[in-house]
């Protein structure tokens, strides 16, 4: 029942978001913009890191598409709500793991196919990476996805307004991002920031997705990054799910 | 007639920063099998949060019920499979087909496709959408994006339809046509109509009974002549005059809170 709910609920939203077109591409443009006008600058800088800058700067643009895309999903269920939509579906016998389910495996596959376009593009800058990273960083796409998400539609289904969402949304992306070493490794930090990063969950997932980049799958930061990132997932899936059981929301 | 609704006691505290708010304090009612029964109040009284309890929107902080001899609580599912409920927003998406959104709801209620596909051609029939099946929602009129959201709640053939001032902004034709749909309604298929509305000619007209809820508690219930001899002073008043002399010039209890949820 589960699962044939939640594939139901999975291809409503994933026509939707065939049918809006232009939005499958929206959120890959600033990882794109990064890596065409940003990624050139770091070329010749000492990153610290194994092998050459992209194979830094990718995994971090591959887990921003991620961050960003997956912690707006919720947005589209606070305007479904104020058309009636979701309370539509709450009557009906449908699982309500489902109606989470549904929508956040529909945002994963879009950022999953965000994220090859995105590994294309830096293929074509100049990218080097071994086949088996490149599909690890995709899994750790997915998982990032499939957390963020979720949190990110039991947020938009607590909140009553748009204007209260994007606030808190903001106010957890942007430190993130900067805490978690995105855009350049956190072994260029100074150790009281270094020391900061390791409260981001982020930061895991971004130091196991260079590793997977670079050839080494089985550093003591690769089975960190994976720990955290299914802890995670794990852990924002049953926050989701209660949200989303509980009536009233 | 058997009792397909029955309420004893359902309340519903909403938690606000500003303290408790008692939307429901505490509704008794029955409603008979087959019945159309008008559900009336003055804004805030607290007619769509009962509502949403007995369709399973909403959990309740107090009392019981039954919908259909499932218990609210602890079977909330047998509740979905026997009702069907439209909200005042409706609950369509508008870039949606008007096929594919019925095809869906099917879906939801557990038909496989080719009896989804089915039920959506019968529906669009039975409700004069036929010819718009392959028009998105968006492009309905009032009227028919109000039986396009009927035609979604009776998918499953519920034995009680909730509707949530189901003719609020549609032209005077359109209201008849559904007054039409809900009497046919329960003449062809037996379904409990319970409706809740603030335009009392559609009240009178409509409804077999009437129950008034004021401040979250049931107030007055009867027929509609029966109410206007009680309240009015003559079966010829208007039950405008009744309704006004039910809620309007009572003394709110010492303790009313504002609730307006």
């Amino acid at each position: 029942m589960l699962f044939k709910d939640t594939a139901l609920v999975y291809g409503r939203c994933l026509r939707q978001s065939l049918r809006s077109g232009v939005a499958l591409f929206f959120g890959v443009l600033t990882p794109l913009l990064y890596l065409f006008f940003f990624g050139p600058l770091l070329t010749g800088l000492p990153l610290g890191g194994q092998g050459s800058s992209w194979q830094v700067l990718v995994p971090g643009l591959l887990l921003q598409l991620a961050l960003f895309g997956a912690l707006f999903a919720g947005f589209s269920i606070i305007l479904e709500k104020a058309q009636g939509v979701v309370e539509r579906m709450r009557v009906t016998p449908v699982s309500r793991l489902a109606l989470l389910l549904g929508r956040v495996l529909r945002d994963t596959t879009v950022l999953l196919f965000q994220a090859v376009l995105l590994v294309l593009a830096a293929l074509a800058m100049g990218l080097r990476a071994p086949l088996g990273g490149i599909l690890v960083g995709f899994g750790f796409v997915a998982l990032l996805a499939v957390a963020l998400a979720s949190l990110s539609y039991a947020l938009g289904l607590t909140v009553a307004t748009p204007q209260e969402f994007a606030p808190l949304v903001n106010g957890v992306a942007m430190p993130s991002m900067l805490l978690s070493g995105l855009m350049l490794p956190m072994s260029l930090a100074p150790a009281w920031l270094e020391a900061l990063s390791h409260v981001v969950p982020l930061r895991y997932l971004v130091d196991a997705v260079r590793d997977a980049y670079a050839g080494s799958y089985t550093s003591p930061h690769m089975l960190r990054g994976v720990l955290v990132a299914v802890g995670f997932a794990v852990l924002a899936v049953t926050v989701g799910t209660r949200v989303f059981r509980r009536a009233g929301a | 007639m058997a009792a397909v609704i029955s309420a004893a006691g359902l309340a519903r505290t909403f938690r606000t920063k500003r303290g408790p708010v008692h939307a429901v304090r505490g509704i008794d009612l029955t409603v008979h099998e087959g019945e159309i029964l008008g559900f009336l109040g003055p804004n805030g009284a607290g007619k769509t949060t009962t509502l949403r309890m007995l369709t399973t929107l909403l959990a309740p902080t107090g009392g019981t019920a039954t919908v259909a001899g499932c218990h609210l609580v602890t079977d909330p599912v047998g509740v979905r499979r026997a009702c069907g409920y439209v909200a005042q927003s409706g609950g369509v998406d508008g870039q949606i087909t008007v096929r594919e959104e019925l095809v869906t709801q099917g879906r939801l209620y557990r038909l496989t496709k080719a009896e989804a596909v089915e039920r959506a051609r019968e529906l669009a029939q039975d409700l004069g959408l036929d010819g718009l099946l392959d028009r998105r929602t968006a492009a309905l009129s009032g009227g028919q994006r109000r039986r396009l959201d009927i035609a979604m709640a009776l998918t499953h053939r519920p034995r009680v339809l909730f509707l949530d001032e189901p003719t609020t902004g549609l032209d005077p034709g359109s209201r008849a046509d559904l007054w039409d749909l809900v009497r046919r309604l329960r003449d062809e298929h037996g379904t409990t109509v319970f409706l809740t509305t603030h335009y009392l000619d559609e009240a009178d007209a409509l409804a077999d009974r009437l129950v008034v809820v004021d401040h979250g508690v049931v107030v007055a219930e009867g027929t509609p002549s029966a109410l206007k001899r009680e309240h009015a002073g003559s079966a010829d008043a208007s039950l405008q005059d009744a309704f006004l002399a039910i809620t309007g010039r009572r003394p709110a209890p010492a303790d009313a809170a504002p609730v307006a949820i």
